[in-house]
């Protein structure tokens, strides 16, 4: 029994590195999950006269995608957000995040808007409340205003198949 | 006596306005220790083993203004921190509370060098157990030690 005890210890520590190896140390679980979205009303990016404010959107369910034209990844994220928007599944809604409103008008000029419109966030507060760190983040909203997902980092094809898709189709059909 | 009473005016001015300058200095700079020491308890998310009070990542400075503005709106330091968990979660403490889930985490590194302890002490009292006693040696058993260490008695005397 003891000559293996070594062996033993070094697996139970092998494993839990292991797992260690594939957790992704920046997707910091939120605590907004399940709770109301922060309200919020902002200028529009492409019309700065008119506000769009998080109760516009009271009674459907939406994407709130969190993006700026500094952000590489955004880059690698928006063909899927276009190829979504094309199917017009869910709204979504862009939050242009610390970014010059030029730049953020351009890029989307530049690589297609699949936003139903963008709030203009300019100096960053409304991420904060929405605990945003990381560019891009996604944040899936019901009928009521809850968050029912989040996602940080870059959206995917898969995640849109597996989570987003089947979460709009519960929620539609639930309320 | 016109001028001694201007230059005696000047001076009381200027001291005024040093004492009041002096005055602002000393509150600004007790806004920003509050500032530093509760930034020094929240992490930066971006850069996550630093705090937001040593980063100068964008969203440290962001958290930093934030803090400044909650004082400025007379809430209290666990208000303020109450503020960021309810944004960032419990991993934007430095410190994360004792709660189920952090349990392995406050006192796992107690309880692992506790189980190395017993197991020493249990593995030291089995051999202290398990090792002969001191027996002299019998006369044979020294003499035939000598004849293999090549020794006679009159080498050691």
């Amino acid at each position: 029994m003891n000559r293996y005890l070594p062996l033993a210890i070094f697996v139970v520590i092998a494993v839990f590195l292991g797992i260690g190896l594939y957790l992704d140390p920046r997707e910091v679980p939120s605590p907004l999950i399940d709770k109301p979205a922060p309200a919020f009303s902002l200028p529009q990016l492409q019309q700065p006269e008119k506000t769009f404010s998080r109760d516009d959107m009271k009674g459907k369910v939406w994407l709130l995608n969190v993006w700026a034209s500094w952000c590489v990844a955004c880059r690698e994220e928006h063909p899927v957000l276009v190829e979504l928007a094309r199917s017009k599944v869910v709204p979504l809604i862009g939050l242009n995040y610390k970014d010059e409103r030029k730049d953020g008008l351009r890029w989307l000029a530049q690589f297609g808007d699949p936003y139903d419109l963008s709030a203009y966030d300019y100096n960053g507060r409304i991420g904060i409340d929405y605990g945003v760190y990381g560019v891009p983040e996604t944040f899936l909203i019901d009928k009521k205003g809850i968050i029912r997902y989040k996602r940080i980092g870059v959206v995917t094809p898969e995640i849109v198949r597996d989570k987003i898709l089947p979460l709009v189709r519960e929620l539609n059909g639930n309320a | 006596m016109r001028n001694l009473i201007l230059v005696a005016l000047i001076a009381i001015y200027t001291l005024g306005g040093t004492a009041r300058a002096a005055e602002s200095l000393t509150t600004e700079s007790a806004l920003e220790k509050r500032v530093t020491t509760l930034a020094q308890d929240l992490r930066c998310l971006v850069c996550q083993n630093q705090t937001i009070a040593d980063s100068n990542a964008p969203l440290a400075i962001d958290l930093k203004n934030q803090i400044r503005e909650k004082i400025g709106q007379g809430m209290s330091n666990d208000q303020i921190v109450d503020y960021m968990v309810q944004r960032y979660g419990d991993f934007v403490l430095y410190r994360p509370p004792v709660k189920a889930t952090t349990i392995a985490l406050w006192f796992g590194p107690a309880a692992i060098l506790l189980l190395g302890l017993v197991v020493l002490f249990r593995y030291l009292a089995r051999r202290r157990r398990e090792q002969p006693a001191d027996v002299p040696l019998t006369d044979a058993e020294s003499e035939r030690a000598r004849a293999l260490l090549g020794t006679t008695d009159k080498d050691s005397q």
